[in-house]
């Protein structure tokens, strides 16, 4: 696949019988085995993703946090060096930029972790935005390699490759350790629902950090996991992705995501105004989630019907879930079509099929 | 590489035929299908006694990627549906030639499989 960006990892995954797929721009693996089999793996045991192709951006400077606090919607000003923050990121309409991560180092230095397709975009966004703070923006994100070991023996799996007391980081935290001899910074953090961590390291030493784990975690059933199993547990877990469930018009609070959103933080941040006057007056529409009792995926753009069989909305995302046996969605509706619980359904090839809201987590997780 | 027994018929839209000198004929898909479509999450499949021109759309199997038209490799009637898709479609990436079977039909005319390619010619269309 020529122009597309490669992870160190491309020829550890081809090696590993990975299929490979462009992903925003990237040649990642969607799967080495069974999309369905890796996301068991990680509830049962523990999965190891390739995440190198997220965006690391160092924010360092006296006004870091300042300029961190009007950047995004949450508040930035609860971090402390160790603690890591999730946040969208919205333009002044609401909608958002990006989701991402804030991680404090230190006084006056912050990094943040984001979208892979949204690299350029947010990188372009976040120098506009700062302009008249003191500080500096550099794009780390070709230096990183970025590792995700989750699922419930994902930490036993890494304190066997580390001297460093993983049990000191609590969930949504983070510290430095030398795992399998290589210098990372371990985040208590991921996107499946699982416990786990996130190992940011040197780019130049993602094979060797790989092969480690992969040896430490196959006696406890550690397995290579894809971005379509990434993308079936992130949607059980019912975390929202960028570019179906927050967009540039689908805002943090249509998306169920108000606790992200400080609005009485003390500060004013960019998109606060819109986001205010659309808590105050309520929002045309709202993200649900859904689970339908049958196997036929419900997929992105399928429109939702109402009791009267008038499109009321759309599908953001869908997929078989593989624990539940049944497939689950999220789909933008009609707010006044939520009265009543919806009464919603799809057509799939002409057989009509009720959405039964759910409100996620789909299946029981330990985070 | 994929699997493309020699005993078999094959369609270009990577279904199979097995004729059992009996006037019954088994209908599948292929080892290469399974395996581009990838994890199979539900296979719908028409009734008994329904009947199908050549070409035409005769089910839909779905993986967690897309949806995908199952075309009837030559003219048929269905003698009998493969009752273990309903619960676990995946059995067609295990045993896409055996357990992963999709109907048992009844040829519209005797000797059709004679236009279907043979094994070497469906793996040299799959390249």
């Amino acid at each position: 696949m020529s122009g597309l960006k490669r992870t160190s990892l491309r020829d550890f995954h081809a090696a590993h019988g990975a299929r490979l797929v462009d992903f925003a721009g990237w040649e990642m693996p969607v799967q080495y085995r069974s999309i369905l089999e890796e996301h068991k793996a990680v509830r049962r045991a523990a999965g190891l993703f390739d995440v190198s192709h997220m965006g690391e951006v160092d924010v360092r400077g006296p006004e870091a946090g300042k300029f961190l606090n009007r950047l995004v919607t949450n508040d930035v000003t609860k971090l402390y060096p160790g603690r890591v923050l999730y946040s969208p990121m919205c333009y002044p309409s609401g909608g958002v930029v990006d989701d991402l991560l804030v991680y404090q180092r230190g006084a006056d230095d912050y990094f943040l972790c984001i979208n892979a397709g949204n690299i350029d975009k947010d990188v372009a966004w976040i120098r506009e935005q700062a302009a008249g703070f003191a500080v500096t923006i550099d794009d780390r994100s070709a230096d990183f390699g970025l590792l995700a070991v989750q699922g419930p023996m994902a930490a036993a799996i890494v304190q066997s490759l580390t001297g460093a007391k993983l049990g000191l980081i609590k969930y949504y935290h983070f510290g430095e350790a030398t795992v399998a001899g290589i210098h990372c910074l371990a985040s208590r953090t991921g996107y499946t629902g699982e416990d786990g961590f996130e190992l940011y390291h040197a780019a130049s030493e993602s094979v060797a950090l790989a092969e480690a784990l992969l040896e430490a975690g196959a006696p406890h059933g550690l397995e290579l996991a894809g971005l379509g199993a990434r993308d079936s547990l992130r949607l059980e877990a019912g975390f929202p992705l960028y570019g179906h469930e927050i967009t540039a018009d689908i805002s943090p609070l249509t998306a169920g995501l108000g606790w992200t959103v400080k609005l009485d933080k003390g500060s004013d941040f960019v998109g606060r105004t819109a986001l205010l006057a659309e808590k105050q007056n309520g929002a045309p529409n709202q993200v649900i989630f859904f689970k339908t009792g049958d196997r036929r995926i419900v997929r992105a753009d399928t429109p939702v019907l109402g009791p009267d069989g008038a499109v009321v909305g759309r599908v953001l995302s869908g997929t078989l879930s593989p624990i539940l046996n049944e497939s689950i969605g999220s789909a933008l509706v009609a707010t006044a079509s939520a009265a009543g619980e919806g009464g919603w359904s799809v057509d799939i090839r002409g057989t009509r099929l009720p959405l039964h809201r759910v409100r996620p987590p789909f299946v029981p997780l330990k985070k | 590489m994929s699997s493309v027994p020699t005993d078999l018929r094959y369609a270009k839209s990577h279904e199979w035929v097995r004729s059992s000198g009996d006037g019954i004929s088994t209908v599948g898909i292929t080892d290469y299908a399974q395996n581009s479509l990838g994890d199979i999450t539900y296979v719908q499949l028409p009734k008994v006694g329904a009947t199908f021109a050549a070409g035409a759309v005769f089910g839909v199997v779905e993986s967690v990627k897309a949806a995908s038209d199952l075309y009837a490799p030559l003219a048929f009637t269905v003698l009998e549906v493969n009752a273990l898709l309903d619960k676990t479609p995946e059995t067609v990436n295990q045993a896409p030639y055996g357990e992963g079977w999709m109907l048992k039909v009844k040829p519209a005319a005797a000797g059709e499989e004679a236009g279907l390619l043979d094994a070497a010619a469906y793996r040299a269309a799959i390249g």
